[in-house]
């Protein structure tokens, strides 16, 4: 492998050659995760500033029940499209797909390249959406009428529109680019039973895009006429409906969730079987289990709109459709505890982010099933139940799973170790606050507070501050995470090429620590 | 070991909103003095569901009892596994691994099982879902519209509607509750099966009471149909909008007020009186002769 480091590879030299005509997936993955920890900081910290309003009952920061909206809307959309998306699949899928199976590059690496372009002037609209005329606030779901021009008038959310756009086809082009690339550029030997289970992941995750992405695209470009040009395709003074706009929306927004986790369920295969070295339990029935998943997640959208007025044989079956997904995210559950059983396990970092993910995924997800039943659905719907359903599954499955990533990749990205005190330190002050703020939720939805509200009845006062108070834990942990990097780049430790032995068996682990620029001189083998 | 304690939590509480119901009954004439005390709202650091009132809000309860010891056990079940495979397989207690990777029998257990699992689940999901839907023989109607940001309610068959606001923070009277209060609470008659007509006006609101069990969105130009049957008179339940509704959707709750039956009908009297001068009481008569234009 050293023939590798001092191979003239034709590396871009000049700072914009590099990073802004950038075609390498490596470079690009990185300029993903840094764009990726940039947003979490500005969405994080929009829900430090929502806990801190919620901490006590009454109204203290905000000037009104609309900023308060603007908040949850634009807190929503960047952690789903300028957070999780980008950090799971721009970053780790970039970095890592072409390494796993053996490939020299993505199949598009220009447009790749564009790809990541189009995130920055997006996120610059989602931002400009939130301060102009007054902000959009609607929530992440967008609803009309509320964001209809009757409901919204003015250009916020004409803005958050053009930014899911630009986000939705940088999503698309990066789906196509990953799905050929997985497809046709497999280094000989690599069969499609062989692919890391990552890959499957990234394979489900860049289908669920391509079919849902369209939808969304479709649903706000209609928005968008109905707000500028006359049309009512959601407005019922002119024959439209609304209701129309949710089954879009959600066609959309129920393959979405799982965009978010299935990547980081293809990181903690990895990270599970490494630290346990021992291969993956089940192999195959983790990959299908995962296509299984990304099948269902297509056919049980209105279980967001059991509220709505959808007849009962409707809602009877997206019941039941809904509690079928539990039984492939069992399979994947059990499998990890399986690989872990007769193990030889070390508690790395990562392997503590790992299974800090499958016991709080499996709180998430047992709390989904209840959710699952329409008939009981209407007292929990909107309610904080469906807060804390949803951050256990995405804010401490997928984030998680981002971090554990992050921590497992960190020395094959960077080429240096991190502090492992540093890593444990930043995990435990993360699971104590994150835990904190979301598991009293529950009992704040169970008892009847609703969702996107600014001000609660006093009877809700105290797990609110139990949450506000986890938060700002959760917040030193952000801060902490910081501080890893910063110590690892300054105290400069080279890591080896493998540093976690024999229970890392994927091609990632093969080459230096950073790798190459151009990953393989010539193509691996697989048997 | 938190969910458990939630499910017996629960429970004391209900069995608490129960005996103060019975002195209430026994004790007094309240008539429009809707107190805490006999009222169904949240609690301070609860950590269940409100205590169930009607048939409907009963099965839900029922139902999420059920599920609440399905998925602590489940829950419990799967850490327990991790903590086990944590110490048992940790490097320096087991340093050689196996190198098993499959076993057909493991994993078509954790497949079955939970399917099972579900089944039985689904069972009592649907005999609740299905009941909930029955809103054929109901004794009356009351018409709920959500506007920003006040409810109106209208009772067709008496001939008036009037709008319910928030009460403000600043004109509070005593035994109010801050954001749930309201000027002018529905009223119902107790042991009513009532059909509720939701509709909206402006932007999508949700009509949600959660003791009652009861929750669907309200839309401009579509009428959504759900019943309930409130079991008790002299109490009050709460519930707030729960569709996101512009600036100040955090300020348009919901009062119930259940009242016996000859109370309410002295209410009803009041209200027609009240309420008379409403724009939106619909004319009650012969309906007008309808003239066709004709070609003569």
């Amino acid at each position: 492998m050293s023939a590798h480091a001092h191979a003239d590879h034709g590396a871009p030299t000049s700072f914009v050659r590099r990073w802004l005509y950038s075609t390498n997936h490596k470079d690009i993955g990185t300029m993903y995760l840094v764009f990726a920890i940039l947003a979490a900081f500005i969405g994080g910290g929009l829900s430090i500033y929502m806990r801190m309003e919620l901490m006590e009952p009454g109204v203290q920061y905000m000037a009104d029940g609309h900023v308060w909206n603007v908040f949850t809307t634009a807190h929503g959309l960047i952690m789903v499209f300028f957070v999780v998306m980008p950090g799971l699949i721009g970053g780790f899928g970039n970095w890592f797909v072409p390494i796993m199976i053996g490939a020299p590059d993505m199949a598009f690496p220009r447009m790749n390249n564009i790809s990541f372009w189009l995130l920055p002037p997006s996120f610059i609209l989602l931002l400009l959406s939130a301060v102009m005329d007054g902000g959009a606030g609607v929530g992440w779901t967008i609803y009309p009428p509320l964001s209809s021009s009757s409901g919204t008038p003015g250009m916020s959310m004409d803005l958050a529109i053009f930014s899911l756009h630009l986000a939705g086809v940088s999503s698309i082009l990066g789906a196509a680019n990953f799905i050929t690339t997985i497809f046709n550029m497999r280094t000989p030997g690599m069969t499609l039973h062989k692919m890391p289970l990552f890959v499957w992941a990234m394979l489900v995750t860049a289908f669920l895009l391509l079919l849902a992405v369209p939808v969304l695209a479709g649903a706000i470009t209609m928005l968008l006429t109905d707000r500028n040009f006359g049309t009512t395709f959601f407005i019922p003074e002119g024959g439209g409906d609304p209701i129309l706009f949710l089954h879009l929306f959600w066609f959309f927004g129920h393959p979405e969730v799982y965009i978010m986790i299935l990547p980081a369920f293809g990181i903690v295969s990895h990270i599970i079987s490494t630290f346990s070295k021992k291969p993956v339990f089940g192999y195959l029935g983790m990959a299908y289990a995962m296509v299984a998943i990304g099948f269902i997640g297509f056919i049980v959208w209105a279980h967001h709109m059991y509220t709505v007025g959808l007849s009962v044989d409707t809602r009877a079956y997206f019941t039941a459709a809904t509690m079928v997904i539990a039984v492939p995210t069992g399979v994947k559950i059990f499998s990890w505890i399986a690989t872990m059983w007769g193990g030889s396990i070390t508690f790395r970092v990562p392997m503590l982010w790992a299974i800090g993910f499958i016991f709080l995924f499996t709180v998430g997800g047992v709390t989904g099933v209840v959710l699952s039943n329409a008939g009981l659905d209407v007292v929990l719907h909107n309610t904080y139940y469906v807060i804390a359903h949803f951050h256990y599954v995405l804010s401490l499955g997928a984030v998680f799973g981002l971090f554990a990533g992050f921590y497992y990749w960190f020395s094959k990205m960077t080429g240096y170790e991190y502090s492992e005190f540093l890593g444990k330190l930043h995990f435990w002050v993360t699971f104590v606050g994150v835990n904190l703020t979301f598991f009293p939720m529950h009992f704040l939805g169970l008892a009847g507070m609703p969702r996107r509200y600014i001000d609660y009845p006093d009877a809700f006062a105290g797990w609110n501050m139990v949450a506000s108070i986890g938060s700002y834990i959760g917040a030193l942990g952000a801060i902490l995470f910081l501080v890893v990097i910063i110590e690892a780049f300054i105290a400069k430790r080279r890591a080896a090429d493998n540093p976690y032995g024999e229970g890392a068996t994927t091609l990632e682990w093969q080459v230096a620590s950073p790798p190459p620029y151009h990953t393989f001189d010539e193509l691996p083998k697989v048997k | 070991m938190a969910f458990m304690a939630t499910f017996s939590y629960a429970k004391t509480v209900a069995f608490g909103q129960r005996a103060g119901m019975l002195a209430a009954v026994a004790g007094a004439a309240l008539v429009f003095a809707g107190t805490g005390a006999f009222a169904a709202e949240p609690l301070p650091w609860q950590m269940g569901l409100q205590p169930p009132a009607g048939t409907i809000a009963e099965m839900a309860d029922d139902l999420h009892n059920l599920l609440l010891v399905v998925i602590t056990l489940i829950s419990l079940f799967v850490l327990g596994l991790l903590v086990y495979v944590g110490v048992r397989f940790r490097a320096s207690a087991n340093p050689v691994p196996s190198k098993t990777s499959h076993n057909t029998v493991i994993e078509i257990l954790w497949t079955v099982i939970p399917v099972v699992i579900l089944v039985g689940i689904a069972v009592p999901s649907f005999r609740l879902l299905y009941y909930l839907d029955k809103t054929a023989d109901t004794d009356m109607v009351i018409k709920i519209t959500g506007n920003q940001w006040y409810w109106n309610y209208e009772y067709p068959d008496e001939g008036f509607a009037f709008d319910s606001y928030l009460v403000d923070e600043e004109d509070l009277q005593e035994g109010q509750i801050r954001l749930l209060s309201v000027d002018y609470p529905m009223v119902v008659p107790e042991n009513t099966r009532i059909k509720l007509l939701i509709t909206g006006n402006d932007v999508m609101h949700s009509f949600f009471v959660p003791s009652l069990a009861v929750q669907v969105y309200a839309f401009i130009g579509r009428t959504n149909e759900v019943w309930i049957d409130v079991p008790e008179g002299g109490k009050t339940y709460y519930g707030q909008c729960n569709q996101i509704c512009g600036v100040n959707h955090a300020y348009m709750p919901i009062e119930v007020k259940a009242l016996p039956a000859d109370e309410y009908k002295v209410w009803v009297e009041a209200a027609r009186e009240e309420f008379a001068m409403n724009e939106t009481v619909p004319v009650i008569g012969e309906p007008e002769t309808i003239v066709l234009a004709s070609a003569e």
